[in-house]
């Protein structure tokens, strides 16, 4: 082979000649290693948003076959484009929340969240009423008899879907961007890993696979979307979605549906005869750390 | 003279029927968006009780205001105690039915019809989707669930409950 010769021979061998034929041998022994040719395909996947209609029905057929062995049972992988006119907005009523962390585990039920190790997208935090919103001092970790507790109020918070979004400017690869109906989402295979949109995002929204996800069978969702809650490998970043593989169809997130007192609103920004724009003209209503301009979408209010 | 008057009277007699019926569209938009029909499940009834005529329909109605015993004593009423007890929203006459403050009967399944008498703004914000759970579509049909669905109508605050797992702190194993 040409490459080999060129490598080898005594006279030519320099520091860029030597790596390019290094690098060229290791990934092809890498390739053959791997053997099977679903996952070639996947290790040359390009970036979604580059592919024809084509390779993405070939991707998604790969993926549906791949989770369907893995967990035994069919899977779909929908690929569903934003609603036209659509801005999707949440509302998060505080005085509602009694902390009962339903929507915690609805979202994990939905979104194939890893079980072990951990995942959660929700965190639910406990703060005291004397002291308001107080992150520095407030319990993630409260573990009550009862809840509401004396005293105490809560504050669940995961993804913001920032309108000027701190996590997509810092992803190198741009593996991460803002649909036009304003959720954030991640291309998974397209995610190198770095952890760069974690750093950036200034709410903890991000999660990262740091090890293989651990999700039984019997747990996972088969009703999935490209971007949304379709099965994670080790090594990417993951985040809430507002249930894109729902909210696409119409349905309501997983956390609304499940919130016992009724404390999480969702609806469309563009259309005036909204809940979530009642809410916005209607409520006491704050974003969070809005000096940092982010933008969110995301509204807590107080429906008292 | 004649002809002078008869003009203005003829292009008035026009703009009449043009008139009156800008008035009554203007009447229509004042009265609001027309009030939707608000479909709920069925209220949360115990089959054992209700109808309560089952019972009430051959027994002799005491307005005395007491202390039930026997039957109902497991009914702890913290709604406005002080003021209220069973008839000031249970009909006397007609006991399969509620009544309103003026007197109106209303059915069981519109029971949020007599909490909206004193909590007006919460109904307000129920009937605009902000109170309450809502499931089904964010763009199409919502289900609506009544206020006793969630509320005890006689102790209404919302029951204290236990929550589900702590999160498992990071290095922590399951």
């Amino acid at each position: 082979m040409s490459i080999q010769k060129f490598a080898f021979s005594p006279k030519e061998v320099n520091r860029r000649s030597f790596l390019k034929a290094a690098a060229v041998t290791s990934s092809a022994a890498a390739l053959a290693a791997c053997g099977d040719k679903a996952a070639i395909e996947e290790f040359l996947q390009r970036d979604f948003r580059s592919l024809s209609k084509e390779k993405i029905a070939k991707i998604i057929e790969r993926l549906e076959t791949e989770y369907a062995e893995k967990y035994g049972k069919p899977f779909t992988v929908s690929t569903k484009e934003a609603i036209p006119n659509t801005l999707f907005g949440y509302g998060l009523d505080l005085s509602r929340c009694i902390g009962c962390r339903k929507c915690v585990y609805a979202c994990q039920a939905e979104n194939n969240q890893s079980r072990d190790p951990q995942i959660l997208w929700i965190k639910v935090l406990e703060m005291e009423k004397e002291t308001g919103v107080d992150f520095v001092h407030a319990n993630l970790y409260y573990d009550r008899e009862k809840v509401p507790h004396e005293g105490h109020f809560y504050f669940p918070m995961a993804c913001q879907q920032c309108k000027n979004p701190p996590c997509v400017k810092s992803c190198p690869v741009g593996a991460t961007f803002t649909d036009p109906d304003g959720i954030v989402v991640v291309d998974y295979n397209w995610c190198i890993g770095c952890r760069c949109c974690m750093a950036a995002c200034p709410y903890g929204a991000r999660h990262f696979n740091w090890g293989k996800p651990g999700l039984p069978a019997e747990d996972a969702n088969p009703k999935t979307h490209y971007f949304g809650n379709r099965p994670r490998m080790k090594g990417v970043v993951e985040k809430c979605t507002w249930c894109v593989q729902r909210t696409r169809e119409g349905r309501y997130p997983a956390c609304v549906e499940a919130c016992p007192v009724g404390a999480r609103k969702f609806g469309n920004l563009l259309d005036k005869d909204s809940e979530i724009r009642y809410i916005l003209e209607n409520k006491r209503v704050l974003i969070l750390k809005e000096e940092l301009n982010t933008q969110p979408k995301f509204y807590y209010f107080y429906g008292t | 003279m004649k002809k002078f008057w008869f003009k203005p009277g003829l292009i008035l007699l026009l703009f009449v029927p043009i008139l009156f019926s800008s008035l009554l569209l203007i009447g229509h938009q004042a009265g609001g968006k027309e009030k939707k029909d608000i479909q709920v499940p069925p209220p949360p009834l115990n089959e054992d009780t209700f109808p309560c005529s089952m019972c009430h329909a051959d027994m002799e109605t005491n307005l005395e205001r007491r202390e039930l015993v026997d039957f109902h004593d497991d009914i702890v009423l913290h709604h406005d105690e002080e003021n209220r007890w069973c008839m000031a929203c249970h009909d006397a006459e007609n006991r399969d039915m509620l009544h309103s403050a003026s007197g109106e009967l209303i059915d069981f399944n519109e029971s949020y019809k007599l909490c909206g008498q004193c909590h007006g703004l919460k109904l307000r914000d129920w009937e605009a989707g902000i109170h309450g759970r809502r499931t089904g579509q964010w763009n199409g049909e919502k289900q609506y669930l009544l206020c006793a669905h969630c509320h005890d109508p006689h102790s209404p605050k919302f029951p204290h409950m236990k929550p589900d797992p702590v999160p498992i702190k990071p290095g922590k194993k399951k």
